[in-house]
């Protein structure tokens, strides 16, 4: 065999042409494109498989390598993030340097995107050309080992986030569980009964948010959110910044003294957790069964923080426990976690947004959220279903799909609506006898026990009518209508418009990214969908990793999710995380960049534009120098340096204009 | 800035106070528009049903004279916008009426291109006018006249460039920008009748008077039209649609509003020519008019 790594021995190079089923042979000609491969300078062999990535496809690779004595390999089929590592793994296993290879994407630059066949073979000609021109000058590289810190981190703590949390924590890691509100639960917290089940969501709940609270490998911060994360896979190190909530954490008991004591003998503003539905004092505990069960202040309400100049009789109720600190400031905390997972969850369709259904012009239009809240038992009418003037309604009216498969608003189904708003049916039908109107696109209803749900409602008189609504008003065509809301739609089944007068309208609002998920998305250097949906490094066999190491995804901050779904998501994020944490050491790529010292003249340009601040300047030298487990190869340092000498390891100069020029000499 | 205009018939007949108040407005505003030369029949309403390719077809030769003006195509009247839109939609998407639109368009020696952009005057004035110049050039606000803005269909549907398509606003935004208030009007985008009031008289009467009664149930004064159809059914047939309670409120074009607000003298904005007479409804809110 030819030495592999010297530079003077011309390189054998082998290109290997996928067809990927007909994914990239519909499209691309690939036999010719092999052909056409094998008259290229220094290609010793061309090939041509049906499926390159598979067992036998990877063999034909090694064995060339042992044949022909190749030292350089082209593979032309999919993306790198798809199929680079096993491809390097070949190369490896053939006794030559993993970095020898150089992978073509033809699927999706070419075959994907394209219909002419000619045009499409001519442009993976120009790549594969590219490649081969490019390969030549691959050098060996090895990859880093680093250890990992077996500390997760959870961001959110909704149910996703509480069971990850829960089973990392079980396992014997330490966890910490970040969350933004003052209570973790998340909208499950919400909720009374679930479908399709109607277990009692709190029975389900509760107890496991009592465990996260007690669970000595948990280390819970609410009404905190993540500042900053650096690092990298296994070492990340993470500041939290704690917002204050006026009272000392460790010494309140959660007694509520003080909010009986408040000045205030009534609530007066609106109450979050109730959706504005009932009214808290300034000093409050989110809901009953909070964890932690903590107080917290509202500065924007209480009279301390207005004029200083309340009688303070909370504190007084406190008494020697001295829980209150009215001068209690925002902190920061750092800590140091091997990976994160994130489970910030969703939004709600702001209901107003389509105007012709009347959010916000009468009053007893309601968002499904809030009558999730008015059907709970410990909500703002106890469970009891009323309208906004006491009366309980006679007639009541479901809209699905508000907010949800919509090119005007959201195009994407937000899955769990027909299922909620069957058991908003269910509930209001049982506890007000009132007649129950579904206004349905289509009936969703996948799942376990879901469809035999929707039976049930059918049995149990609840009218389904096909067709989008078009409004709902108050203008009345006839007397029956005087004073009600009129629900207008097209009954797609039946052929003619209905009006169907109402005393409550339910909006069944879809499901959205939360309205900071770019910023949190930046945050931990994760991709999202043009929705903005984070992104999972692969649909069917990555659904919980990213293409960030060490950062996974659970829960509907990554789509529209029912609670199974969640939790199950929830868990194989947990298990990714205590997999990388037992296995101690991960490889880095090796695509960092480094100084060529007798060239760099310390000007110190790219210690401003670093991105991750991996770039530090040695004062005895007076030479920039990249710390290279910092350094993440995003290349700005080495297309900044003005003098040329910062080199990126396989982004090369040379190896980038040897590609472009393969590029360009056309054949 | 300069426009390609438009007019198609109605602004040249029954919708006669449309084209004078908005001749008057962007010349108030210093906006140039040139009649677009030797331009033929919009190809809308009764064409469309009776003969689609027609309809294109005459379209599409509108279309083909304004892209040679190189400018964008200003066009008032809800149904041309629409069938203008729609001819540049249909050519694009279904190549066998892209194929017969170009050998009409060959037939009578005029370039295949018809991609001008059609643009509504709501849209030019909110996006290249901008709110805040033609608040700067308002000389007698309108402070305090209630209006119910009414779109009706063709402006917003199904295409629905510059406005939303089941809530439009852009309307609401212009007559603000001129001192009015806005009433709400849930059916600002139902159908007016079209012409059903002469096909079948009951079913196009009682369109009508659901419009008009709530506006009047909400509190206008006024309405506001961007369509010589719907301006005509709401103001021709408020006897005819009276029950107990008698309509008596002025429906004008969105455009003689501005012209009102931008100090028009009434009679070079079209007002003449309406049935119902504006000026005591002025002297109440004590809006000042030339």
């Amino acid at each position: 065999m030819p030495d592999a790594h010297n530079p003077d021995t011309p390189p054998r190079i082998g290109v290997y042409v996928c067809h990927c089923g007909t994914n990239i042979a519909a499209t691309i000609d690939v036999p010719a494109l092999a052909e056409y491969a094998a008259g290229l300078p220094d290609v010793v062999v061309a090939r041509e498989y049906k499926y390159m990535c598979s067992d036998p496809g990877q063999e034909l690779i090694r064995q060339d390598i042992r044949e022909h004595n190749l030292t350089r390999i082209v593979v032309a089929s999919c993306s790198p993030l798809m199929h680079e590592p096993t491809f390097r793994g070949a190369l490896v296993r053939a006794g030559i340097n993993a970095f020898f290879l150089q992978m073509v994407n033809i699927r999706e630059h070419v075959s994907w995107v394209h219909t002419n066949k000619e045009e499409a073979t001519a442009k993976a000609k120009d790549l594969v050309r590219a490649a081969v021109r490019r390969v030549r000058l691959h050098k060996p590289l090895e990859k880093r080992r680093v250890e990992i810190k077996p500390e997760v981190l959870v961001v959110g703590g909704g149910i996703a986030g509480i069971h990850a949390a829960l089973t990392i924590a079980n396992s014997g890691k330490h966890v910490y569980l970040v969350e933004r509100q003052p209570t973790i639960g998340g909208h499950m917290a919400l909720f009374d009964k679930t479908f399709p089940t109607l277990d009692c969501a709190a029975c389900i709940l509760t107890p496991k948010m009592t465990a996260v609270g007690s669970h000595p490998n948990i280390t819970l911060w609410t009404y905190a959110e993540v500042a900053a994360v650096e690092g990298y896979v296994g070492n990340y190190k993470v500041k939290v910044r704690h917002k204050p909530r006026y009272i000392v954490e460790d010494l309140c008991i959660g007694c509520q003294e003080c909010v009986e004591a408040c000045v205030y003998k009534e609530g007066r503003w609106a109450d979050e957790f109730n959706l504005g539905l009932s009214k808290r004092k300034p000093i409050y505990l989110p809901f009953p069964q909070a964890v932690p069960q903590k107080v917290l202040i509202d500065p924007e309400a209480c009279i301390e923080f207005k004029s200083h100049k309340c009688k303070k009789t909370c504190v007084e109720a406190c008494g020697e426990r001295k829980a209150i600190d009215f001068k209690q400031e925002a902190s920061t905390e750092e800590i140091d976690v091997g990976s994160i997972i994130v489970s910030t969850g969703f939004k709600t369709f702001a209901a107003h947004r389509n105007a012709c259904y009347g959010y916000g012009v009468y009053p007893n239009v309601y968002t499904s959220l809030e009558v999730e809240r008015l059907v709970n038992a410990s909500g703002p009418t106890s469970g009891e279903i009323v309208l906004r003037d006491g009366t309980t309604p006679k007639m009541v009216g479901i809209i699905h799909c508000v907010g949800s498969r919509d090119h005007n608003t959201n195009r994407w189904c937000s899955k769990v609506c027909c299922m909620y708003s069957l058991k908003l049916a269910h509930l209001i039908r049982e506890r007000t006898g009132a007649e129950v109107y579904n206004f349905y696109i289509d009936m969703r209803t996948p799942g376990k026990g879901y469809e035999e749900f929707y039976d049930r409602l059918l049995d149990e008189g609840v009218h389904f009518i096909r067709g989008r609504v078009a409004e709902v008003a108050d203008w009345p065509i006839h007397p029956s209508e005087e004073g009600k809301l009129v629900i207008r739609a097209e009954d797609t089944l039946a052929g003619f418009v209905r009006r169907i007068p109402v005393d409550m309208v339910v909006l069944s609002v879809g499901l959205e990214p939360q309205s900071d998920a770019r910023d949190v998305r930046r945050l931990f250097n994760i991709s999202c969908s043009e929705e903005g949906w984070f992104l999972e490094r692969h649909p069917k066999l990555a659904p919980v990793s990213t293409f960030t190491d060490g950062v996974f995804i659970a829960g509907a901050c990554q789509g529209p999710k029912d609670i199974p779904d969640s939790v199950a998501q929830a868990g194989a994020a947990a298990a990714e995380a205590m997999a990388l944490a037992d296995a101690k050491y991960v490889e880095l790529e090796p695509y960092t960049a480094h100084v060529i010292e007798d060239a760099c003249s310390g000007c110190k340009t790219c210690l401003t534009i670093c991105p991750y601040t991996a770039i530090a300047f040695v004062e005895e030298t007076k030479k920039a120098r990249v710390n290279e487990v910092l350094c993440k190869g995003c290349g700005t340092c080495a297309a900044t340096c003005p003098s040329g000498s910062i080199e990126q390891n396989l982004f090369e100069d040379q190896e980038i204009f040897e590609e472009v020029e393969g590029l360009l000499a056309y054949a | 800035m300069k426009y390609a205009y438009y007019p198609g018939c109605s602004l040249k007949g029954t919708g006669r106070a449309y084209e004078e108040s908005l001749l008057a407005v962007f010349r108030a505003l210093g906006v140039e528009l040139e009649e677009l030369e030797d331009w033929n029949c919009c190809g809308a309403t009764t064409y469309i049903s009776y003969g689609e390719l027609q309809s294109y077809a005459l379209a599409a030769r509108n279309l083909s004279l304004a892209k040679q003006m190189g400018r964008d195509l200003m066009a008032p009247c809800a149904a041309c916008y629409l069938v203008l839109n729609k001819t540049q939609h249909y050519v694009r998407e279904y190549p066998w009426i892209g194929q017969i639109v170009d050998h009409a368009l060959d037939a009578i020696h005029l370039p295949k291109d018809i991609g001008v952009k059609v643009r509504h005057p709501l849209d030019i004035l909110l996006n290249d006018v901008g709110l805040e110049a033609l608040k700067a050039k308002v000389v007698h606000p309108l402070t305090g006249l209630k209006v119910a803005t009414y779109y009706g269909c063709q402006m917003v549907r199904p295409y629905a460039s510059f406005d939303n398509q089941r809530n439009p606003t852009s309307m609401d935004r212009v007559l603000e920008a001129c001192g009015a208030t806005i009433v709400y009007y849930p059916v600002k985008t139902h159908c007016c009748g079209g012409s059903q009031k002469g096909t079948l008289p009951e079913i196009g009467l009682n369109l009508i008077r659901r419009l008009l009664t709530e506006a009047q149930r909400n509190g206008a004064e006024a309405i506001a039209t961007v369509c010589p159809l719907c301006q005509f059914n709401l103001e021709a047939f408020q006897d005819e649609a009276s029950t107990t309670s008698k309509f008596h409120i002025p429906v004008l074009y969105f455009t003689q509003l501005l012209a009102l607000a931008l100090g028009v003298r009434l009679n070079e904005a079209g007002f003449q020519r309406s049935f119902i007479n504006i000026k005591p409804l002025l002297a109440e809110k004590e809006i000042a008019y030339a």
